[in-house]
């Protein structure tokens, strides 16, 4: 994180873009490093924060005093003013000039519960509640969320969880807005979609962490062997485990890339991810893209074969998430900053190959994945039988990385408009920080002493075509095959 | 010579029995796998070569059936967290749930009945609604009773309160409706009061076809209750089948579905024994 969006972001007089003035003295841009990489004073100020010595105001890089507490504040009002403006500068300077930054911040609070939502993140506080019900489907995906429970993860923050087994998405959904679930696993898509309402009733949902990326993968029938060209799929029908999701998005992707109308040329049915293996072999589908174990399960079991992964559609792609309602977390901050870091350990647990036997383990029994170990453990370490006779070996098959990048849920929301889950307009950013909780995310890795990226934006390469997240309008008109 | 008719039914349904578990047994039974050659190629163990699979086929095989009954019936009450219990609490759970659902619906649908049964008004008043609604499937509501209800224990005996009601209107209103002129006329030459008969004349003249309409109920309650709880999840015996529908454990399915059967039995013979009580002859 620069210290340059540590600006007050309700002055009118300051600038909150990362590289514009350069406080290394050069003048042209390019010409410093410090556009791209953290400054040094930043990192050594975290550092300090880490071992809880007091920090000294840094004058030099922010311009005024900012304490330790203060800057966090600073970190998520300047992400929100700027959200606001659409990261328009001259927009945010001209308006608080004519209005007063006060009357603005003022304003801003009442809409929006910053002051919980900032307590939340930061540590310290009795937990409103400490019983809680989380729910999960049962995936892969959920490692993070699932192995916290057997492995200890929420009990170090003081909560005693209840993970609970739910029979689909739809359910999921339905549970958390019920408020049966206090929090839940769901697909990164979902959050967004309720917050938008479609396809759902509408309730601002929250997405504070990522919990795997990659991590999926298009399993075919064993009688399609030779059909491994996407080109060979016209009338085949794929199961996907819910509308909203990476799955059913990254499915219509691949096959409008290689020429098939996803609505037209094939056809795509919900199925919930346990019932997909049964499914195939009855062969009501020919093939899916869907969460594992169920690709391996359906290996492991003689009935397809695991066609291609996901990650070689977009390497790093986000999949499952934790999720709440933001009314939740106002109502219960200390909770949910305890949920947040436990989940955030958690998947920083995951990520390190070297648990993943382990992990398998612990979430195999019936009480959680209830699969045969050797299948989950195929799953996390990526050394796996492809159905096809090769043993492969892919340790990123799945992985786990907690940070939710502002520009995953922009591409979220450009796919949703792409195949017509929406029809109206909105405000990418807004929306995508307004649900997307990076830099709160950022905040929670740093205390916890991992490495949080400095920006919440970058651009992806999805089957490579690169995805640019300053003109989301632009790329979905370079799509030639699109509802909208 | 009933005893004898007896005896000869209970051997015939014992061969029938053996004959269907021995064509079972021989149709599942397991591969003589051939003596592996050497160790198994990572490839093979990847594949769970190494594992004990149940049969070539995938269907369990009798034996393996009732070697897992016994080890579940051994411990049916254990509890290992919200997702794993034994199969004596998971029944107690859809029991419950068909019970209580049940109960609502007779607290509501008898007294309905009854009131519709004995005004031919309101019977042709009432008739469309219950003709239209008699027919819907009650998971249908279950999308809309998560909805409103927002509580998923709430929604499953909702579904079995709407299932169940009716069978127990239906038949309550045509019991009450079809009691014999010449038994109210003779309560009438008496000068009971409208309560009265209701009570000791329409009410033991009825009992036997509105228990029988209670006892359809519950069947379809218990049938029900399987595919609300696959729904739903949680717990219950739908959910069980459920669970071990996501890891392909066919011995746990075939196993869940005969308690099921035996458990449907006995809420069905409990309710005949009822019947018995209030049997009459002209």
């Amino acid at each position: 994180m620069p210290t340059k969006s540590l600006h007050d972001p309700f002055d009118a007089n300051a600038d909150l873009r990362h590289g514009s003035s350069c406080r290394h003295g050069h003048t042209g841009p390019g010409s410093c490093s410090c556009f791209d990489t953290a400054s040094p004073d930043l990192e050594e100020k975290l550092e300090r924060r880490a071992t809880h010595e007091p920090v000294q105001a840094d004058a030099h890089a922010t311009g005024e005093d900012l304490s330790d507490e203060a800057m966090v504040d600073r970190a998520v009002e300047s992400a929100i003013v700027r959200g606001m403006f659409g990261h328009n500068e001259i927009n945010r300077r001209r308006f608080l000039q004519m209005i007063g930054g006060g009357t603005v911040a003022a304003a801003l609070g009442s809409i929006l519960p910053l002051d919980k939502v900032k307590a939340a993140i930061k540590d310290g506080g009795p937990l409103e509640k400490t019983k809680l019900r989380v729910g999960f489907v049962p995936i892969t995906c959920a490692t993070p969320i699932i192995m916290a429970h057997p492995m200890g993860f929420y009990e170090r923050h003081g909560l005693d969880v209840d993970v609970i087994k739910t029979a689909g998405w739809a359910v999921a959904r339905d549970m958390s807005l019920s408020g049966e679930y206090d929090a839940s696993h769901m697909l990164s898509p979902m959050p967004l979609s309720m917050t938008l309402g479609s396809g759902s009733s509408r309730e601002h949902y929250i997405m504070p962490a990522v919990e795997n990326i990659n991590g999926q993968a298009i399993t075919l029938h064993n009688k399609h062997k030779d059909k491994r060209d996407p080109k060979d799929w016209k009338g085949f029908t794929f199961a996907v485990p819910f509308e909203y999701s990476m799955h059913n998005f990254l499915l219509r992707y691949l096959v409008a890339e290689h020429g098939l109308d996803p609505d037209r040329d094939i056809s795509i049915r919900v199925v919930p991810p346990p019932e997909m293996v049964a499914n195939l072999r009855a062969e009501n589908v020919d093939g899916y893209l869907a969460p594992d174990p169920f690709n391996q399960r359906a290996v492991w079991d003689g009935i397809g074969f695991i066609h291609m992964l996901t990650k070689d559609i977009w390497d790093g792609h986000p999949c499952c998430a934790f999720a709440c309602s933001a009314a939740w977390a106002d109502e219960h901050p200390n909770t949910f900053g305890a949920l947040f870091r436990s989940l955030i350990e958690a998947t920083q647990y995951s990520s390190d190959i070297n648990n993943r036997a382990e992990i398998a383990e612990a979430i195999s029994p019936r009480a959680y994945l209830n699969q045969p170990q050797s299948v989950v453990e195929q799953v996390l370490t990526g050394r796996y039988a492809d159905g096809l006779g090769n043993v492969q070996n892919d340790p990123h098959r799945i992985d786990f990385d907690p940070f939710p990048w502002h520009s995953m849920a922009t591409w979220i929301l450009t796919q949703m408009k792409r195949w017509g889950y929406v029809d109206r307009d909105f405000d990418y950013n807004r929306l995508a920080e307004d649900v997307f909780l990076a830099s709160e995310c950022a905040e929670v890795m740093t205390e916890l002493g991992y490495e949080a990226p400095s920006d919440t934006y970058k651009n992806f390469e999805i089957m490579g075509k690169v995805f640019d997240y300053t003109d989301p309008e632009g790329y979905l008109d370079s799509f030639a095959i699109r509802r909208s | 010579m009933l005893s004898n008719l007896n005896f000869r039914a209970t051997v015939l349904s014992l061969v029938m029995l053996v004959v269907f578990l021995g064509v079972w047994q021989l149709a599942t039974a397991p591969e003589v796998l051939a003596p592996q050659q050497g160790e198994l190629s990572e490839y093979e163990q990847l594949m769970g070569g190494g594992t004990d699979r149940s049969s070539s086929s995938g269907i369990p095989a009798p034996t393996q059936v009732f070697s897992h009954a016994f080890s579940e019936l051994s411990n049916p009450f254990y509890d290992a967290g919200p997702n794993d219990k034994g199969i004596g609490i998971q029944l107690a759970y859809s029991i419950y749930r068909v019970l209580l659902g049940f109960a609502l619906a007779a607290l509501i649908a008898i007294p309905l009945g009854f009131v519709i049964g004995m005004s031919p008004l309101l019977n042709k008043a009432f008739d469309p609604y219950i003709q239209i609604l008699k027919p819907i499937s009650p998971l249908a509501w279950m999308p809309l009773a998560l909805f409103v209800i927002r509580d998923s224990n709430m929604s499953a005996i909702f579904v079995i309160f709407i299932c169940s009601i009716w069978p127990m209107l239906v038949n309550t209103a045509y019991g009450v409706a079809s009691v014999r002129n010449d038994w109210l006329n003779v309560a009438k030459t008496h000068q009971l009061s409208n309560l009265r008969t209701a009570f000791t004349v329409i009410l033991p003249a009825a009992a036997p076809t509105i228990l029988t309409g209670m006892r359809i109920s519950i069947g379809i309650a218990w049938l029900v209750i399987v595919a609300a709880e696959m729904l739903v999840g949680g717990t219950g015996i739908g959910y069980y089948i459920w669970n071990e529908w996501n890891n392909l454990d066919l011995a746990s399915v075939i196993f869940a579905i005969i308690m099921i059967g035996i458990v449907g039995f006995l809420l069905d013979a409990s309710l005949a024994q009822a019947t018995k009580f209030v049997r009459y002859a002209d």
